[in-house]
């Protein structure tokens, strides 16, 4: 496996068009490697989560190139791009998005099934990926019965049922309290972090910076070299 | 894909009162689409009872006839022709008509007579009590044991009665296949008993029977028929045309078939908006399916799976609700007219399935174009 994980170039993303035309992204460049835990900061539209986005081949850039792995994600049709999303990214969301109808097992155990896995087997391995985040004995509970920790482990266990090899948690601690956000990040950092993963993190707590292989600011659009450092 | 269809069908079935809104909404729909037909292929059923009950294979009529309670009398000689025509096994006249019985108490009832072949008593019922043969005796009638026979003071064998100023007797008790479609109690007697005591224009046969000597003698037989000026039409074709006449000639068939629209549409705005909530509802669920690697595919069969299961469940509530009301209906009242048929049923179905379609084609084109970004916005 080659040690780059993300290698980014020239990306630029606009919406919108003619005066409404809003910049985004702004000639953006940025490698990330395995075994790094890569925080992107900055202030609120920032283009934060725009990157994030593109980066995860959710959403397409104006101009610029995305190689993940070496593979240009943007050349893939649409099919190849959900299964590159399915493979190799793991995604956990501001909101969670857990679904409140079913079992936090079921929740985990989503991208197994959507990996065309039996039923019976996701269920089995998701309840392995809740040991991992402590939670096996919440795995027949509906996520609302959850505080708001256990929710994020979940959708934690989720990103990761997959074992994919890029995981991004965008604004992990936003619904967290302060305590919880620290536990939580401490917890990726030790057991999800490995030499075989790189884990994106969108957010601007600065309370959780300790754990970052990397710090990259962002503002108006902009990686700014400067704030580019080794913590 | 079964796994996605599990979660699919959990995601359905776990959200109960969305659930229960659409099973609701589709059983009703079909509940109503189902009850409307069911009526009417009862009504239709009742009114061609003669023609099931007395089981002639072939029917020489007027022209005329539109169905088979309004006969037009023909001359003796039809008979005679008919019988002498090649590939007729054998014919019979059969009369059918209505008289006035005055009951003990002085009130009048209207009733239907049947008169069947002196010689061969040819479509005689099936008797619950007494003989065939005392159909002979003077006066003799066979009263049918149907939902109108309490009209008749629930008469017993030897009951007398007045029928048109002439005396009759109740020479046996009948039970028939099918009840009349006008409430009307149903006797039995003899041709010539028939035309003796009910008042005719210059014809009095009502219809001739005919047994062909094989059925594909059944062609020619109506050839000839034709040629001679009138008609012959098989059972089947002679029930078509009496159902034909409700539905194109009374507006009976029309008003069924707005009756049908309305419950379609109405079965279509709850379950199509109820669908589509909660569709809406679970949209960033969708969102988030996708932006983890869910295909267009996955979430499209997830859709049709969830349309498609709640369609065909409410499908079999709404058919058994409605079988259940028309068998609590005929508990009460025997002759009740409703009977579910398979077009019916076929109906019933195709209207579940446009419903079906329709909530889902809407639900999958806006889930279709949910973005994955937008569950990254927030």
């Amino acid at each position: 496996m080659p040690n780059t994980a993300i290698q980014a170039t020239g990306l630029v993303k606009w919406f919108g068009e003619g005066e409404a035309r809003t910049m985004a992204l702004r000639e953006v460049s940025l490698e990330a490697q395995f075994g790094e835990m890569v925080y992107i900061v900055g202030p609120s539209g920032s283009g934060k989560t725009t990157l994030l986005s593109v980066l995860s081949g959710i959403l397409r850039p104006n101009e610029g190139k995305v190689l993940v792995e070496g593979a240009d994600i943007w050349r893939l049709s649409p099919d190849q791009l959900a299964d590159f999303r399915l493979g190799k990214i793991g995604f956990v969301f501001q909101d969670y998005h857990l679904f409140p109808r079913l079992t936090t097992a079921e929740n985990v155990a989503i991208p197994l099934i959507l990996k065309r896995k039996n039923w019976e087997e996701a269920i089995h391995e998701a309840e392995k990926y809740l040991d991992i985040v402590g939670l096996k004995s919440r795995a027949g509970l509906a996520p609302v019965k959850l505080s708001g920790g256990e929710q994020q482990r979940v959708a934690i266990a989720r990103a990761i049922a997959a074992q994919p090899d890029i995981l991004i948690l965008d604004e992990p601690t936003a619904s967290l309290d302060g305590d919880t956000g620290h536990a939580i990040l401490s917890f990726v950092h030790k057991n999800i972090l490995n030499k075989d993963r790189c884990i994106l993190v969108v957010t601007h707590d600065d309370r959780i910076y300790e754990f970052a292989t990397r710090i990259l600011n962002m503002e108006d659009g902009r990686l700014n070299g400067l704030q580019e450092r080794p913590v | 894909m079964k796994g996605i269809l599990r979660l699919a069908y959990k995601l359905l079935v776990n959200d109960k009162s969305k659930f229960t809104a659409l099973l609701l909404g589709i059983t009703f729909a079909v509940f109503l689409i189902m009850f409307i037909t069911s009526m009417f292929s009862g009504v239709l059923n009742h009114a061609s009872a003669t023609v099931i009950n007395i089981g002639a294979s072939v029917w020489v009529m007027d022209p005329a006839v539109k169905a088979v309670f309004n006969s037009v009398g023909m001359p003796d000689y039809v008979l005679d022709a008919v019988r002498s025509m090649q590939g007729v096994k054998y014919a019979v006249p059969l009369y059918s008509g209505g008289a006035l019985v005055k009951l003990p108490d002085g009130t009048f009832q209207s009733v239907t007579v049947i008169g069947l072949d002196d010689t061969s008593l040819f479509g005689r019922p099936s008797l619950l009590e007494g003989k065939i043969e005392d159909i002979y005796t003077e006066s003799g009638f066979i009263v049918v044991r149907d939902a109108e026979f309490p009209k008749l003071e629930n008469p017993h064998i030897g009951s007398e009665l007045q029928l048109n100023d002439h005396r009759g007797v109740i020479v046996g008790i009948a039970k028939v296949t099918t009840s009349g479609l006008f409430g009307a109690p149903t006797l039995y007697t003899t041709y010539e008993r028939a035309i003796q005591y009910i008042p005719n224009p210059r014809y009095t046969i009502s219809y001739v029977l005919v047994e062909p000597k094989s059925a594909s003698d059944i062609p020619q037989i109506k050839k000839q028929v034709e040629a001679l000026g009138y008609q012959a039409r098989t059972k089947q074709e002679f029930m078509k045309r009496t159902a034909d006449f409700f539905i194109y000639e009374t507006g009976g068939g029309t008003n069924i078939l707005i009756m049908t629209a309305i419950s379609f549409i109405v079965g279509l705005s709850i379950s199509g908006q109820t669908f589509y909530t909660f569709i809406l509802e679970n949209l960033e669920r969708f969102g988030a399916l996708k932006a983890i690697g869910a295909k267009s595919r996955d979430l499209v069969g997830m859709i049709l799976f969830q349309a498609t299961f709640t369609a065909f469940t409410g499908y079999g509530l709404g058919v058994g609700l409605c079988a259940l009301l028309i068998a609590l209906a005929k508990l009460r009242l025997p002759s009740y007219a409703a009977k579910m048929t398979f077009s019916d049923l076929l109906i019933g179905l195709g209207m579940v399935v446009m419903i079906a379609t329709v909530s889902s084609y809407v639900a999958v084109r806006r889930v279709l174009k949910i973005e994955p970004f937008d569950i990254f916005r927030g």
